[in-house]
């Protein structure tokens, strides 16, 4: 450049995608002058076209254009302009100030700032390129790495094993669009033997809506374990949320308990899509009515109780099955859902899952997460035969844990509730004597319980390392004596137990008392015990 | 396990008088249950409320009949609301039913 000499030099880089030319390097004798870098030129302006088919320098005196870059260029005191052509593109120009010596640019010169221009135009758009991809690439991978991150939230904290539900078959699927939506579901037991069943969705994507759901599903865990009411769990959870939550940012939340021995529902929704029963007379939409979580304070939930009886099942989804589009933008919707339900074989999810494709089409991108669960109650299946046996630690109030452990076990073999409250009574009874009395509260001795079902009877025992007749056993208790002073309060454990249950017995074998409790299934479950 | 150490209220309304119980009526209940009925032992009528108790033993039994013998002395009616039906039948079963009324269900209880 030396020389040619020009006073100053300016290179303008014309970004493709902003369609405008944008000031880019400078310097040599003289700073360029203010105006130069002031100097815009509007996409449309004729000189664009020109230079891009100038096939070389211009000098701009000589230059006959009605143009207002051309007019803007002059004032700036620009005399030269090269165009900076590669692969046929105008991608900017080298603008050049008047020569030291005061002459005009020599044909030589041009053709060296030719020469020159030639060389610099594809250096300068592949420059431009790197510098676009590298933008391009730090950004995607910023998405990518937050759509991990959100995944990884999000798979955490659905569940890692369905319920194992004697009489039941339980299943869910789930997957998550390619931007993460704010699904999620969930299954927890509650102290009844009752199971609670949660299928939630959170407005927003990504890391956000991944916590918020983290955070929902933990306050609903934590109420739904506390209070027994469907209704009650999403009043208090969404009191939990409101003052946390992200604003314009909510949580639509179906909460259902299912008794699995009686098959009751009682449910209860916030704003979520309402369940359907599959049922002998049809798909039937369960409707309960309900604000999502978070907007507002105070709200109340109306709580519905359905019952569902052998054959038939529960299913639970999110919008990104019923709000799924074809090809024509028309949405799959609850009624596409209702018939499949009516229709569909005894795969309930895959079923569906296939007459979504035929409907969104080939070549579909999933645009919401989908979740569905379903819950089938295939009978009240008395299994033939049914074992357990566990250890609890002779601590005060353990005979509770051995009263939840027994209604685990017995689940499977359909007993009505009455008769299961009453087992429990007489089991919490048991264990507690077998705790105090038997074992004399020392807790590093474990009482046995053995759950054991076969050909239409249920025994549990129940045994400790004790001498036997557990203390305040020996008298009958009665009521008016005990008002009147002559009994004790006390002395209920082993009346209850003997009311609670078919049959009684005790043995005393090898240092260890044993308590079994008999009951008769016959007319229970499915009448075949 | 979950449990719930019963926590007592002492309601009154129009001149009736009610304990309104919730938790676990077990061997831990004895001290609420105690203080509870100190404050209305100069009430004709004590309601005991069990709308809000899950679990009763049969520690939680001998409480109750502890202050069923009370209220005889006292010369109180002492009545039960809210028992499940299973805690109905105990309730019969061990004949406090024929010395306590047995309130159906109030409402709002489930």
């Amino acid at each position: 450049m030396a020389t040619i000499a020009p006073t100053w030099w300016k290179v303008w880089r014309r970004d493709s995608r902003a369609e405008r030319v944008e000031a880019g390097a400078e310097s040599l004798a003289e700073s360029p002058p203010a105006e130069a870098a002031a100097v815009e030129i509007a996409p449309n302006d004729p000189l664009l076209a020109y230079l891009q088919s100038a096939g070389g320098a211009v000098e701009l005196d000589r230059l006959e254009l009605d143009s207002p870059a051309v007019r803007a260029l002059r004032d700036a005191g620009v005399a030269l302009v090269v165009p900076l052509v590669s692969q046929g593109e105008l991608i900017g120009t080298l603008n050049l100030g008047p020569r030291l010596s005061d002459q005009q640019y020599s044909t030589d010169d041009k053709k060296l700032l030719d020469n020159l221009a030639a060389q610099a135009a594809p250096a300068l758009q592949v420059a431009e390129l790197v510098r676009r991809q590298a933008t391009e690439a730090a950004s995607r991978e910023r998405i990518e790495q937050e759509l991990r991150v959100a995944t990884l939230i999000q798979q955490n904290f659905l569940p890692r094993e369905l319920p194992d539900l004697p009489g039941w078959q339980v299943e869910a699927y789930y997957k998550p669009a390619r931007e993460v939506g704010g699904d999620f579901y969930d299954f927890f037991r509650l102290e009844s033997g009752e199971v609670a069943v949660v299928i939630g969705d959170v407005t927003d994507k990504g890391v956000p809506a991944a916590m918020v759901m983290a955070a929902a599903r933990s306050v609903l865990r934590a109420s739904g374990s506390r209070i027994g009411s469907p209704g009650d769990v999403l009043r208090r959870v969404n009191d939990l949320l409101v003052p946390d939550i992200p604003e314009r940012m909510f949580v639509t939340c179906l909460y259902a308990v299912v008794d699995p021995v009686t098959g009751r529902i009682r449910f209860a929704n916030a704003g979520h899509n309402l369940p359907f029963a599959r049922t002998a007379g049809g798909a039937v939409e369960l409707r309960a009515t309900g604000m999502p979580l978070g907007l507002l304070p105070g709200m109340e939930y109306e709580e519905v109780e359905a019952q569902l009886g052998p054959g038939e099942t529960l299913l639970l989804y999110s919008d990104g099955i019923t709000e799924a589009h074809d090809d024509g933008r028309e949405m799959f919707g609850t009624g596409r859902l209702a018939r499949h339900l009516e229709g569909g074989g005894a795969d309930l999810i895959d079923g569906l899952l296939t007459t979504l494709q035929r409907f969104t089409g080939e070549g579909w991108e999933q645009e919401d997460d989908i979740t569905i669960v379903t819950l089938r109650r295939t009978g009240a299946a008395v299994p033939a035969e049914l074992h357990a046996t566990f250890r609890i630690d002779s601590r005060p109030g353990n005979e509770r844990e051995a009263m939840a452990r027994v209604a685990e076990a017995v689940a499977g073999l359909g007993l009505p509730r009455e008769r299961l409250e009453r087992l429990q009574t007489a089991v919490s009874e048991a264990a507690m004597n077998a705790i105090e009395h038997g074992n004399q509260g020392r807790a590093e001795l474990p009482i046995e319980v053995e759950v054991a079902a076969a050909r239409g009877v249920l025994r549990v025992r129940i045994s400790d390392e004790g001498p036997g007749t557990p203390a305040g056993a020996a008298e009958q208790p009665d009521l008016e004596a005990k008002l009147e002073g002559l009994q004790k309060p006390r002395g209920w454990g082993l009346f209850l137990i003997e009311n609670m249950v078919d049959e009684l017995r005790t043995t005393d074998e090898d240092g260890r008392h044993t308590v079994e409790l008999v009951l008769h299934l016959e007319g229970e479950g499915d009448g075949n015990g | 396990m979950a449990t719930a150490e019963l926590e007592a209220r002492v309601r009154e309304d129009d001149g009736s008088v009610a304990i309104e119980l919730s938790g676990d009526i077990d061997g831990r209940a004895e001290a609420v249950l105690e203080a509870a009925y100190a404050q209305v032992d100069g009430a004709d009528a004590v309601l005991l409320d069990f709308s809000r108790v899950a679990y009763i033993n049969s520690t939680g039994i001998a409480l109750i009949v502890g202050l069923l013998a009370r209220a005889r002395k006292n010369g109180q009616a002492l009545s039960a609301a809210g028992l499940s039906p299973h805690y109905r039948e105990i309730f019969e079963i061990t004949r406090l039913a024929d010395f306590m009324t047995i309130v159906e269900d109030r409402e709002g209880t489930t």
